[in-house]
């Protein structure tokens, strides 16, 4: 019980006075996950919302790969992409294992399924929502999408934000590809995991805040973007 | 000289959804002027008949002819649909995006969405944003957003249900204006007065047919078949 207290009072003591590992790890997290959400929503945002307006032969199928896709188990993500970037992999010539550019690899995989997923889903339910008005008023496809996408923003920043949360916490393939090398690669949730293992709960701790303050964060964000959309801030 | 889209020719239009006939086969021809009302109970026909002479019903047979390519045609038609569909924005944006869509200039799209908001009452809610008016400001700005296009023909599916008296007054006096201006009128409604006040003649369809189709004086006069007759007369329709 005294371990778990002094350990609290340690760890924010951490984060009120910026410790110089905890402020470096939680800036190479945010590094990481930012440029991978920013890859994926590219990707995915254009993908979904095409997935969501055009007819073609194996759209079914492929909403339900876009699905299962989603399920994927991050550490395996971490394995494959471990095999495809290690020096005997098709890959292995760019020597990026163990580096940034990995992980931010392996989370663009994990977390793409999961914004296109979210934002087929609301820009379909606002297509069929508006395509007889936008029928009607002859647009052409150029036209529609435009439409679709800036009266679904808010949807779609919300996928990328649900992206990003998915990201930030994710630690299994992170670590495979990554290796938690220190000053190079350690991030938040692989951090945690160490220095738990090692038993230094202050740092531990510290760390699981400013996680904690991240995911808050991002929830608040979401639910002010629902409550602009009530209001129509923008 | 713009080249009429009127008369609209309409040769043994049929529509077919999973075997079942909705609609059909009609045969119609539509003048340059006029406010027509389609008239029939739940079911008849009636929303089925407008989207398929505006194009948004594909036909298993027959034809629906406009004097203008269709692509031009499509352009000069407005519909107003039974359930309002809000596009996400504000009032005013909502008024906007037909005319944007069309090239209009942002200034003059502005003072026109103005205008019109005043017109049908909207214009102390310019700035909400559409989906969260009531049904019957909706229904009001949906007209308004169609009748901004200025449209050789228009389409109507009941745009007056949920309209108060004053409203549907004003609405009225509204397409009156606009069918006095020119604008073809085609309008389904069940409220008889209004067909009565608005109707230079009437189109009658039960189970997907038109089984009277004749001037508003002859028909409220005398109609021809027994079923207008007892909707007239305020007896059910089946
Ligand atoms: N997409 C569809 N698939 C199958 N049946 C349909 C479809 N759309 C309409 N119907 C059927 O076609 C018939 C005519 O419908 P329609 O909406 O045109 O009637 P209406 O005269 O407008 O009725 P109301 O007065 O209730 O608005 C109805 O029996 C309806 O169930
Ligand atoms: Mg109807």
């Amino acid at each position: 019980m005294g371990d778990i207290w002094e350990g609290l009072v340690a760890g924010f003591w951490l984060v009120v006075t910026l410790d110089p590992d905890l402020v470096e790890i939680t800036l190479r997290s945010l590094q990481v996950t930012v440029t991978a959400t920013v890859i994926a929503s590219l990707i995915a945002l254009p993908f979904g919302a095409w997935l969501a307006i055009r007819r073609f032969r194996h759209r079914r199928a492929t909403i339900a790969v876009l699905n299962a896709l989603m399920g994927l188990p991050p550490v395996v993500v971490g394995l494959i992409v471990y095999l495809l970037l290690s020096r005997s992999g098709p890959f292995g010539v760019f020597g990026l294992l163990f580096t940034p550019t990995a992980m931010i690899i392996a989370q663009v995989i994990i977390i793409t399924p999961l914004i296109a997923s979210i934002a087929h889903q609301s820009v379909r339910d606002i297509w069929a929502e508006y395509h007889d008005l936008l029928i009607s008023f002859s647009t052409t496809k150029r036209q529609r999408i435009a439409t679709l996408i800036w009266d679904g923003r808010r949807a779609l920043m919300t996928a990328a934000l649900a992206g990003f949360g998915r990201a930030i916490g994710e630690v299994g393939a992170i670590m495979i590809v990554g290796g938690n090398i220190d000053h190079a690669t350690r991030v938040l949730t692989t951090a945690i995991a160490l220095e738990t293992g090692k038993g230094d709960f202050a740092l531990a701790l510290g760390l699981g805040f400013v996680l904690i303050a991240l995911a808050v964060a991002v929830n608040i964000a979401i639910h002010a973007i629902g409550q602009t959309e009530s209001e129509g801030k923008w | 000289m713009v080249t009429p889209i009127l008369p609209l020719e309409v040769s043994q239009a049929l529509v077919k959804r999973r075997g079942k006939t909705l609609l059909g086969p009609v045969d119609l021809t539509v003048s340059q002027t006029g406010f027509t009302i389609v008239m029939g109970p739940n079911g008849a026909g009636k929303t089925t008949f407008l989207r398929t002479l505006h194009g948004l019903e594909r036909l298993s047979k027959g034809e629906v002819i406009w004097q203008v390519p269709l692509t031009e045609a499509r352009l000069r038609q407005a519909f107003v649909f039974q359930t309002p569909i809000m596009l996400r924005r504000s009032v005013r944006d909502n008024l906007t995006y037909p005319l944007t869509l069309r090239g209009t200039k942002k200034a003059k799209a502005r003072q026109l969405a103005e205008d019109w908001a005043r017109r049908v009452g909207l214009g102390g809610a310019l700035d909400q944003q559409a989906p969260q008016l009531s049904g019957g400001e909706k229904q009001k700005l949906a007209l308004a957003r169609a009748l901004i296009l200025d449209p050789d023909i228009i389409f109507l599916d009941e745009p007056c249900a949920n309209l108060d008296g004053r409203a549907m007054r004003e609405i009225e006096t509204i397409l009156l204006d606009a069918c006095d201006a020119g604008t073809r009128i085609i309008m389904a409604t069940h409220d008889i007065g209004q067909a009565k006040r608005l109707a230079t003649d009437v189109v009658f369809l039960m189970h997907g047919h038109i089984i009277e189709n004749s001037h508003a004086k002859d028909f409220f006069a005398g109609p021809k078949t027994p079923q207008a007759a007892a909707l007239l007369q305020g007896d059910i329709v089946e």
